[in-house]
């Protein structure tokens, strides 16, 4: 009788579960799941447009001798490598400052700071354009404060070019996890910073000891989500340099490249889903490198 | 030690100063060039002009604004209402209706977290024109429905929910449907309108795959309007200006409406 009745209630939990997570596991399994084995099984053909023939790990070999995808591969790498390190780091500092409730135009300061994540990445990116042309409005200002004498190519000249990627991804996305750090930073007990600042702890030793440890977690979540934002790069490359990746592919990411090779030429879907096989895998590794580095302190 | 406190105070203020400046100035930018002709943009020009009535005169006879404008709006706002209904029943069904199958799943569900959009691209187009949906804005919503960071977010958010309102339900004889719509989702209204502004924006925004699958002038939204105005060779950036203010607008007005329940979602998805 009671096993009958635990029975029934059961069966009832199950089936409610069940009707309530199941729409979203059908649109995930139909528009997530199955695509990324799809793509998987795509790259093992070869050829163009729908005339395809199985190629094994053809594709693969084709990545070694493809100066192009290298490129891709090397400019992805550097964004992530040099823009994430620095933005994670200004937006600590500046959620530091943020909450310091004695500074006055708190409220002001946090809004503007945050600002720039409304802006759509088109938008931004079209703007950023018109601002960094050769006589554009910042050349003048840097000339005007001495720093460059003579105006600096940033869409022209391949070192430069990545600079004004990297500068505006900066821009865009420094608020959106200055907002995490804010957030976590509050629930942090303001009596600790008041006992090391009586001690004597100086404000970069309270920085480094007291609120990147404490922030430790909400750091390794935001790394993740901003290097895998990095990785997958296209919006801002596509619309600052119309969609080539230029100049001389020094901004050709490797989302951009999956796409031209898909949708700009004759597509070569096989070849393309390889190609994107390799954002997959360094999404997967920088996940879990990262995951188990902050583990391992922990 | 005064001296040194105050020097670090005015070092505050000019760090968040520059940082505040170097944010707005591109909005600020966006507006004074809106009213500048192209030749005057590209020059650094910085201060209002006069070229403001013919930049719009020139967007809504190069565009059709009101189409462009609903298209944006269609999609953004039903594929945003769909995917916080969805993701909220699962993020709810998740939390409230524990099994070991059901865990396993939602490890699943969360690994998809990780798959980038590159890798699902070519399969999604194909599967969109196999099924005639290439140039339609159904195609365009189906995919984003699933996500799986709005389900998480959900169930995290639902961990706050008093149970005892739900047992009280149960004893009053509400049906798990009926719990769920009259009781959990004004009592979670905080959390809606967090997820609202964060999908919202995502979908306004969208770009890669509304460019992969919208091919006619017909069917494009705001953002591929704005982002192929401006790839010409010589674009005429006065008038891509205007683009730019009407693609921000909606994005900005809901930021500001919402602000509040924007950092309080962010502050339950963290926690």
């Amino acid at each position: 009788m009671a096993a009958g009745k635990t029975g029934g209630l059961k069966r009832y939990h199950d089936l409610n579960g069940w009707l309530f997570v199941a729409p979203s596991v059908l649109l995930i399994s139909i528009f997530l799941v199955y695509p990324i084995f799809r793509s998987l099984y795509l790259s093992f053909f070869s050829g163009k447009g729908m005339m395809m023939k199985f190629a094994g790990f053809g594709n693969v070999a084709r990545l070694w001798h493809d100066p192009v995808f290298i490129q891709a591969l090397t400019n992805t790498v550097v964004f992530f490598v040099v823009q994430v390190p620095i933005m994670i780091l200004l937006a600590l500092m500046l959620a530091a400052v943020l909450n310091n409730d004695r500074l006055k135009f708190i409220g002001f300061f946090r809004t503007a700071i945050f600002l720039p994540c409304v802006a759509s990445l088109v938008a931004y990116s079209v703007l950023f354009k018109s601002m960094f042309s050769v006589d554009g409005v910042v050349n003048q200002a840097l000339m005007a404060i001495g720093l460059i004498g003579t105006p600096i190519g940033w869409l022209t000249e391949p070192f430069w070019a990545k600079v004004l990627v990297i500068l505006a991804i900066t821009w865009r996305w420094t608020g959106y996890n200055m907002i995490f750090y804010l957030a976590a930073l509050q629930n942090i007990d303001k009596s600790i910073y008041e006992a090391a600042r009586i001690d004597g702890v100086p404000a970069w030793a309270r920085f480094v000891h007291i609120t990147v440890p404490m922030l430790k977690p909400v750091i390794l979540f935001t790394t993740i989500i901003s290097t895998i934002g990095t990785i997958q790069l296209f919006d801002e490359v596509y619309n600052l340099t119309e969609g080539k990746g230029g100049p001389a592919n020094a901004t050709l990411t490797l989302s951009l490249y999956i796409y031209n090779l898909t949708f700009r030429f004759m597509p070569s879907f096989g070849y393309a889903a390889t190609v994107s096989y390799v954002i997959v895998l360094m999404v997967a590794l920088f996940s879990f490198l990262q995951f188990y580095a902050a583990r391992d302190r922990a | 030690m005064n001296l040194s406190r105050l020097s670090g105070t005015a070092l505050q203020y000019a760090f968040l100063g520059l940082a505040a400046f170097l944010s707005i100035f591109p909005f600020f930018w966006m507006v004074i060039s809106a009213t500048n002709t192209s030749i005057d943009i590209i020059g650094g020009k910085t201060t209002f002009g006069d070229a403001f009535l013919a930049n719009v005169g020139k967007f809504f006879t190069e565009v059709d604004v009101p189409l462009i404008f609903w298209n944006s709006a269609k999609v953004a706002v039903l594929a945003t209402v769909l995917t916080i209904a969805v993701s909220s029943l699962a993020g709810y069904g998740f939390e409230m209706f524990k099994s070991k199958a059901r865990d396993r799943i939602y490890s699943l569900v969360l690994l998809t977290l990780m798959v980038p959009f590159g890798a699902l691209m070519i399969p999604l187009f194909m599967m969109m024109a196999k099924t005639g949906l290439i140039n339609t804005h159904i195609a365009i919503m189906l995919p984003t429905v699933a996500s799986a960071f709005i389900i998480f977010y959900f169930r995290q958010s639902t961990k706050a929910f008093p149970t005892e309102l739900r047992d009280a339900a149960k004893v009053d004889g509400l049906k798990e449907w009926q719990i769920f719509l009259y009781i959990y989702v004004p009592v979670m209204r905080s959390t809606y309108a967090a997820a609202f502004v964060i999908v919202f924006m995502t979908n306004w925004n969208n770009y890669l795959w509304p460019l992969i699958v919208l091919q006619s002038n017909e069917t494009k939204t705001i953002t591929l309007v704005v982002s192929s105005l401006a790839s010409a060779y010589y674009p005429d950036y006065g008038v891509v200006m205007i683009g730019t203010i009407l693609a921000t607008l909606p994005t900005l007005f809901v930021f500001f409406v919402m602000q509040r329940q924007f950092v309080q979602g962010m502050l339950g998805s963290v926690k």
